[in-house]
């Protein structure tokens, strides 16, 4: 069996090795070990414990045997007019390229096409959180990645930050993007990525590692609404330094695979983290949210909340996991999921996996799945409102908790539609 | 406009209703009083819809319509308000919002078309003085964190803005205080006219005293044992219910 599944892995790598280069711009070393973990743990299918209802070795059997797209040139000024947020600074990514005719956005943005990044902060960053030998996806990235954006916040941002993300493809593609965002001490941002959809045949493999440094507060957001016929793969990983604060919004509405492994270090005493997610299914997609929140050093806090609306015959995972180091004392975990199911064929697995070294620590957890609440259907029927509408209203509120949350006016107003469209 | 015959209803088996013969004409306030437990919350259920509920015999008529084969939500839009006793929090859904599709609905169901923006805001105005409603709570979501008594008022305000035919109040008046009662009490007045008529359900006579009943039934065990005019509720206030469940055994 073993020998069958690296043989898919060898004539997957080949077929990608014509068509992406190497990644040169990751440290020395790392192409080397990634290759390495590839050839010993292949592409994840359903055998591995993460990947269990996620099997991308199928997906690309069925779907990206031969990788035969190309990218389609668009017109820059197309693309602004089409997607730019006036209240915001804008950033374009197409296929994973930047795309912008000046790469300092402001005085306190600077970013840069992620071949292009120096010596030094390769080696500072790269691969220190997204791993190769944690998660073979990674890895894969690592050594084949040919596209991504640096992105590096130096100062406190007077204005949100979106980045638009567009593919333009042809054919089925597939592709590794690599990003990297630095944010410096002290500062504060708001960034939005929007990952709009096409109705193009592509798997993206996404790995994004985030350097938070002492005193940042970040508020990040990443919506996705790929359309039906894409695959996206996104691997945040993220570090946080001490007395940071990170605040991670992941919304996904459409897309055949998503698959959402959020990872975050707490690698500074009293840093604070919150996770909001909510996803809505339907059709037969299968959203994969595995959330990771690693307690290393005291006092610090994280608070989690993910949400669900799970139609027809779609399938969705969250797996979250909490773990706190021995010396992590002090520390607060808390972690919520709840769905709600539309569908006889509809499935929620939701898990939580607790680790817990430290003795001084409050954590907590619970997970639900149910059906719209009979009572307060039955209320808003009884003031002459029909089943249809009933549903929806109770869905909104549903979705709404998560909603609130949202700190950039603009984003929660777009996200706010796509809620609309995908419960209408 | 309200014709109920032989009403029994059964849930889980176990039969609540067990034979109701009640009348209400257009402009008159019934009351129905009984000890708790007799299922007085079950007939409101029944009449509004709730799915729970099996009815196994008996007839309801509504302006001449077969009121059990409607669905809840006709059955609103035909006219019938129930003022819940425990009224239902919904997170995240607005009262502006609830109450501004309801009232399209309804409207749309009797082939008038959405209401204007403005014609809205005025009348929610309008309707929120008449309860002493604060404008804030109406902005809020659908009675969270509301207290007992704003969830009671924020019926009322709702009754006021839908404008129904018939109204049920089932046990309004529980958990309010007095000055929060006379506020009830005097919003259902003001809404009163000839052409609708109210069914109020309570434990105690006290609401009585405000919202003055043509006609007074008592429900015990599923069934109305006793009917009369309002003096009957000032006896029962007397008398307690002791001698109707003497008289039953
Ligand atoms: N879901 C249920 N299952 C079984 N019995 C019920 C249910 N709901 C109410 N009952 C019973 O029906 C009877 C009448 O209840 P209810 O109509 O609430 O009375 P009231 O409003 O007069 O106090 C009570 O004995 C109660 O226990
Ligand atoms: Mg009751």
């Amino acid at each position: 069996m073993i020998t069958d599944k690296l043989t898919v892995t060898h004539q997957f790598l080949e077929e990608l090795a014509q068509h992406a280069g190497k990644a040169h711009f990751m440290p020395s070393d790392e192409i080397g070990q990634a290759l390495q973990c590839l050839e010993t743990q292949g592409i994840p299918n359903s055998k591995n414990e993460s990947y269990k209802y996620c099997n991308i070795e199928a997906i690309l059997r069925k779907n990206f045997k031969t990788i035969s797209g190309k990218e389609q040139v668009v017109s820059f000024s197309e693309i602004k007019k089409q997607y730019a947020v006036q209240e915001a600074y804008n950033l374009f990514i197409v296929n994973g390229h930047i795309c912008t005719d000046e790469l300092e956005v402001s005085s306190a943005i600077k970013a840069s096409p992620i071949q292009e990044i120096s010596k030094e902060i390769s080696a500072a960053h790269l691969a220190q959180y997204a791993k190769s030998n944690t998660d073979p996806m990674i890895a894969l990235n690592a050594a084949y990645a040919d596209r991504g954006f640096f992105l590096r916040i130096s100062q406190t941002l007077d204005k949100p930050l979106i980045i638009h993300h567009i593919n333009s493809l042809e054919g089925n593609l597939f592709f590794n993007t690599r990003n990297l965002f630095v944010i410096e001490k002290n500062t504060e941002a708001q960034i939005t990525e929007f990952y709009y959809s096409s109705n193009e045949n592509s798997f993206r493999n996404t790995v994004t590692e985030i350097f938070v440094d002492t005193q940042a507060h970040i508020q990040h957001v990443i919506a996705q609404n790929t359309g039906a016929h894409n695959y996206l793969f996104a691997n945040t990983q993220v570090h946080q330094e001490k007395q940071s604060t990170y605040t991670n919004h992941t919304y996904t509405f459409s897309g055949a695979l998503v698959r959402n492994n959020l990872k975050l270090d707490l690698n500074g005493e009293y840093t604070e983290s919150h996770l909001y997610g909510l996803f809505i299914t339907q059709q037969q997609q299968l959203v994969d949210n595995h959330t990771e929140v690693n307690h290393l050093k005291p006092n610090g806090q994280s608070n989690e909340l993910y949400k669900g609306v799970v139609a027809e015959k779609s399938t969705a995972v969250f797996n979250g996991r909490i773990f706190v180091e021995r010396h992590a004392q002090k520390t607060n975990a808390y972690q919520s999921s709840k769905n709600i199911l539309l569908s006889n064929d509809a499935v929620v697995n939701a898990k939580p996996e607790l680790e817990i070294y430290a003795n001084d620590v409050k954590c907590s957890h619970g997970t639900s799945t149910g059906k719209v609440d009979e009572n307060a259907l039955f209320y808003l029927k009884a003031r002459g409102i029909g089943e249809e509408n009933a549903r929806k209203l109770l869905l909104h509120a549903f979705a709404y908790e998560i909603l609130e949350k949202l700190p950039t006016p603009f984003t929660k107003e777009k996200i706010s539609t796509w809620v609309d469209e995908v419960l209408r | 406009m309200l014709s109920i015959k032989n009403l029994r209803a059964e849930i889980n088996g176990k039969e609540i209703l067990k034979g109701i013969n009640l009348n209400v004409k257009a402009g008159e306030v019934h009351a129905i009083m009984g000890p708790n437990g007799s299922g007085k919350s079950t007939l409101s259920a029944v009449l509004a819809g709730r799915e729970e509920y099996n009815v196994t015999a008996g007839d309801v008529l509504f302006n001449e319509k077969n009121l059990l084969e409607l669905a809840p939500e006709d059955r609103a839009r035909e006219g019938i308000f129930l003022a819940f006793q425990y009224p239902i929090e919904i997170p995240g859904v607005s009262n502006i919002n609830f109450l501004r599709t309801a009232l399209n609905e309804i409207r749309h169901y009797h082939g008038l078309p959405d209401i204007e923006a403005k014609d809205f805001l005025a009348l929610v105005k309008e309707k929120q003085k008449l309860v002493e409603l604060d404008s804030k709570l109406a902005n809020r979501s659908v009675n969270e964190g509301f207290s007992g008594g704003e969830k009671k008022r924020n019926e009322i305000f709702q009754m006021a803005m839908l404008e129904p035919k018939l109204s049920i109040l089932d046990e309004t008046d529980s958990g309010l205080d007095i000055d929060a009662l006379r506020i009830v009490a005097s919003g259902v007045n003001k809404l009163k006219t000839k052409n609708n008529a109210t069914i109020v359900i309570t434990h105690y006579q006290r609401l009585l005293d405000y919202i003055v009943p043509d006609f007074v039934h008592i429900l015990y065990n599923g069934q109305i044992v006793k009917s009369g005019g309002k003096e009957l509720a000032l006896e029962m206030e007397e008398k307690g219910y002791d001698e109707i469940k003497k008289q039953a055994v």
